[in-house]
């Protein structure tokens, strides 16, 4: 009886000392969830922001890059010099950052990086970002001098996106599948449909990554991901894709809610060329038949920020132009019945996938009913939607986020799919793209959010939110999502 | 020569033509499918270039990424040589993937045919008692009891009892990961684990109307003059399912579990998508959204092989086993 007592009690005693060994070895490794799993593993050759999702300074930088407050700081490039017209830009790039195959990372991976993207047959979905370069210079290994056509005061800025994301020549041919960059993680496996594995860079030129391993899951389905995070299989979701799911993981204390902001503005997108739409009055009446509130409670489960123009709230030059189109369906009617519509009339109203829209368009489909405006709702696909709505403008209304950083320069394109024509605005954008002073940029970017909001484009909805559940040991991770990223450089587990 | 003999010539003779016509209309059905799939794939509105390059990319962009692709060649090209890499096994090169058909298919049907199978075996292990049960006990209370069971089996959706599933035995109880595929190479009881509750999800279901099936089929049979014989002769009802009813009623069971089989197989992608598995199903959804057309067409072209393959071997087993149909084919 002794001897079995004896022995309970040494196996309790081990099994507790094996409790405290766990407890103090942190954990080195995370599995984090994404809704979207990257076609391929290049950020340079796609517009989808699942790749970005994975690399973006994980994997890959670039000369500049973005913080996660959304600012732009130094990235491969450790410092720079503007001429005085603007046109030439020196890089200085930071010396020993080697590649992942062993490679060093010189100027002329800086060269041929940019050429690539603006090349002739470039595949680069931003191909715009790298329009006005006009010339890439190796001035010596660690120096490199890029000459503008013209000058662009949001170059440095263009320059941090994921589609400018610096490559080496030697490796480009396999980068779909074998992803070769200069960060602080590399890719390790990718077993398609199911992880992407990264492992910690040992040879990385900046601050190393505190993890030792990171693997990537893809889980599409709401009620999957809600499971998956609840049995605790996964660490962290980035982008949760159930609102309605994060009161319970708020009020659990295994986790920790995240809800950042994003560069998306969820607009009610509106086709300007056609009637009766083109009609600025008719414009106006929907704007005010829309109660932002409602959409933001109905579809968004009360996250995200209301706006009243096509720019990001949390930018310091973001002008609140919400009253513009205050929720006042009187208003709204007497409008309609200036424009000759008093017996309201017949649209369409195209709803791509996401909840936002699909959700969405149900709210402000019986908003517009109450003013007399009736809406045909068709759900579309996004290959449809582009088809369809994005390239051949055959739509009334539709509702999309725009999640681009610092788009308000697409109202600057009449073949753009909302066809908005507006020649004061064209000039003001065309200022802006050679202004680099920052007290006139922001003036011109003011401006630009005025003319928009009070020529009442679209519908501006709210600024969409950006859910993170995760494991309430973990810290490090983004809150707001100012580009596509899950920079995982700083995230560690505490105990 | 004897008349016997001739009867044997004769009969060998009818079975090599009725082999080969099965043969050609197998052929047939399969040249028709890839008709049917290319066309239906390429009316479908949508481009693959524009969906990758978004909404951002300039015209000069998405005709590059086109001409890459090969899309700018004429359809009936791209028709000939789909079907032509297809006989050497050569399924192309996925759109968005860049990589092998071939491979990709190959890396999924290692997930989605041991589901099948597993949900097969539990199926059949679940129905063949229960329906055996009711058709013995038929019009008391067990009888009953199978009915209701089985009814409410086939009206409930199986990513209804897959989300139970989960809530139950990941989330509660944490027994099973709540979705997820470790992969073979992590060991194979692992592997089953993960794929043990899909598996249960799918089979309910299907077990609901294979074992009504069992049912009314030995029904059926035991209502048949040999079995009337068989008791008369003094063999108890257990006795007489067991010796001469079971064998005959499983017949119609049998073409059932592989009506069942080829569904599995292919019908998973909702199960799929509740347990973020990487088969074949999820494959497929994926690459219809993201129009990924030369996996779309691939995958359902395989999918349609096997189904059109089984009813082929179908048909010729039914040949060997049933004198009735070499006559029929005179």
């Amino acid at each position: 009886m002794k001897y079995h007592f004896k022995l309970l009690l040494s196996a309790g005693i081990l099994a507790a000392s094996m409790g405290i060994q766990t407890v103090q070895a942190a954990k080195t490794s995370i599995t984090i969830a994404l809704q979207l799993e990257p076609p391929h593993l290049d950020p340079t050759s796609a517009a989808a922001g699942a790749i970005d999702s994975v690399l973006y300074s994980n994997v890959f930088e670039g000369l500049t890059r973005f913080a996660s407050d959304g600012a732009v700081i130094p990235g491969l490039a450790k410092s720079w010099e503007i001429s005085g017209d603007g046109k030439e830009y020196i890089f200085h790039l930071n010396s020993s950052v080697t590649f992942h195959d062993g490679s060093t990372m010189d100027s002329s991976d800086v060269k041929f990086s940019l050429d690539r993207a603006r090349a002739e047959d470039s595949t680069n979905a931003q191909k715009a970002l790298f329009s006005g370069i006009e010339n890439v210079e190796v001035l010596s290994s660690d120096k490199v001098k890029v000459t503008l056509a013209s000058p662009n005061g949001s170059f440095l800025f263009n320059m941090a996106w994921g589609d400018a994301v610096i490559v080496a020549p030697e490796t480009i041919g396999e980068i779909k599948t074998n992803p070769i960059g200069t960060g602080a993680f590399k890719f390790s496996n990718w077993v398609q449909g199911d992880k992407i594995e990264l492992l910690r860079n040992d040879q990385y030129w900046g601050t190393p990554a505190h993890l030792e391993s990171a693997t990537f899951k893809f889980i599409s389905d709401p009620s999957a991901a809600f499971s998956a995070m609840m049995a605790q299989d996964i660490d962290a979701f980035a982008g949760f894709p159930a609102p309605e799911n994060l009161v319970q993981f708020e009020a659990d204390n295994r986790f920790q809610v995240l809800v950042g902001n994003t560069e998306g503005e969820t607009i009610l997108s509106t086709n300007n060329k056609m009637p009766p739409l083109d009609n600025v009055k008719v414009r106006k009446a929907i704007a005010h038949a829309i109660d932002r509130q409602a959409i933001i409670d109905g579809a968004m489960f009360g996250y995200g920020t209301p706006i009243g123009t096509h720019f990001a709230p949390h930018n310091p030059d973001y002008v609140d132009l919400k009253a513009n189109s205050n929720y006042d369906p009187e208003l709204s009617k007497k409008l309609l019945s200036e424009a000759g519509f008093s017996e309201g009339f017949t649209t369409t109203l195209k709803l791509p996938p996401p909840s936002y829209a699909r959700r969405g368009g149900e709210i402000i489909a019986s908003q517009l009913r109450a003013v007399g405006i009736e809406t045909e709702i068709s759900n579309l696909e996004w290959a449809q939607w582009l088809e369809e709505v994005f390239r051949g403008k055959d739509y009334g209304l539709t509702i999309v986020s725009h999640t681009e950083p610092m788009d308000i320069g697409i109202y600057a394109r009449p073949e753009y799919y909302f066809q908005y024509d507006s020649s004061e605005f064209q000039a003001v954008i065309e200022a802006l793209n050679v202004e680099s002073n920052t007290q006139k940029r922001s003036n011109l970017l003011k401006k630009a959010q005025r003319i928009i909001s009070k020529d009442y484009v679209n519908g501006y909805l709210f600024e969409l939110a950006f859910p993170t559940v995760a494991n309430a040991k973990i810290t490090g991770l983004w809150e707001n999502a100012p580009t596509q990223a899950t920079d995982l450089t700083d995230v560690k587990w505490t105990d | 020569m004897s008349p016997i003999c001739g009867g044997h010539n004769l009969t060998g003779i009818f079975m090599i033509n009725y082999f080969f016509r099965r043969l050609f209309t197998f052929v047939l059905s399969l040249a028709l499918a890839s008709i049917v799939i290319f066309s239906l794939v390429e009316i479908a509105p949508g481009d693959p270039a524009s969906f990758m390059l978004g909404i951002n990319a300039q015209a000069d962009t998405i005709a590059a990424l086109r001409a890459e692709l090969g899309l700018d060649q004429p359809k009936i090209s791209r028709y000939l040589a789909w079907i032509s890499g297809m006989l050497t096994g050569d399924f192309g090169i996925s759109y968005t993937y860049r990589t092998n058909v071939t491979e990709m298919v190959g890396d999924r049907l290692w997930v989605s045919l041991p589901l099948a199978l597993y949900a097969l075996l539990l199926s059949t292990v679940i129905a063949l008692p229960t329906g055996i049960y009711a058709a013995a006990k038929r019009g008391k209370a067990g009888d009953f009891t199978v009915i209701s069971a089985t009814q409410i089996g086939i009206a409930i959706p199986n990513f209804w009892f897959a989300i139970i599933l989960v809530g139950i035995f990941a989330i509660k109880l944490q027994w099973f990961s709540a979705g997820g595929f470790s992969g073979w190479q992590n060991g194979v009881l692992n592997g089953i684990a993960s794929l043990t509750l899909p598996a249960i999800a799918l089979a309910l279901p299907q077990a609901a109307i294979l074992s009504r099936i069992m049912r009314s089929a030995l029904i059926e049979t035991l209502g048949e003059d040999y079995i009337r014989t068989a008791r008369a002769k003094g063999l108890s009802s257990w006795q007489t399912i067991w010796a001469h009813a079971l064998r005959n009623a499983l017949i119609p069971v049998l073409t059932i579990i592989g009506l069942q089989f080829s569904f599995l197989l292919a019908g998973a992608i909702i199960i799929e998508q509740v347990f973020y598995l990487p088969g074949l199903g999820r494959l497929v959804f994926q690459a219809i959204t993201q129009r990924d057309l030369i996996v779309v067409e691939s995958v359902v072209m395989l999918l349609v092989f096997a189904v059109i393959l089984v009813n082929f071997i179908v048909d010729i087993a039914y040949m060997l086993v049933d004198p009735r149909l070499r006559q029929d084919s005179i």
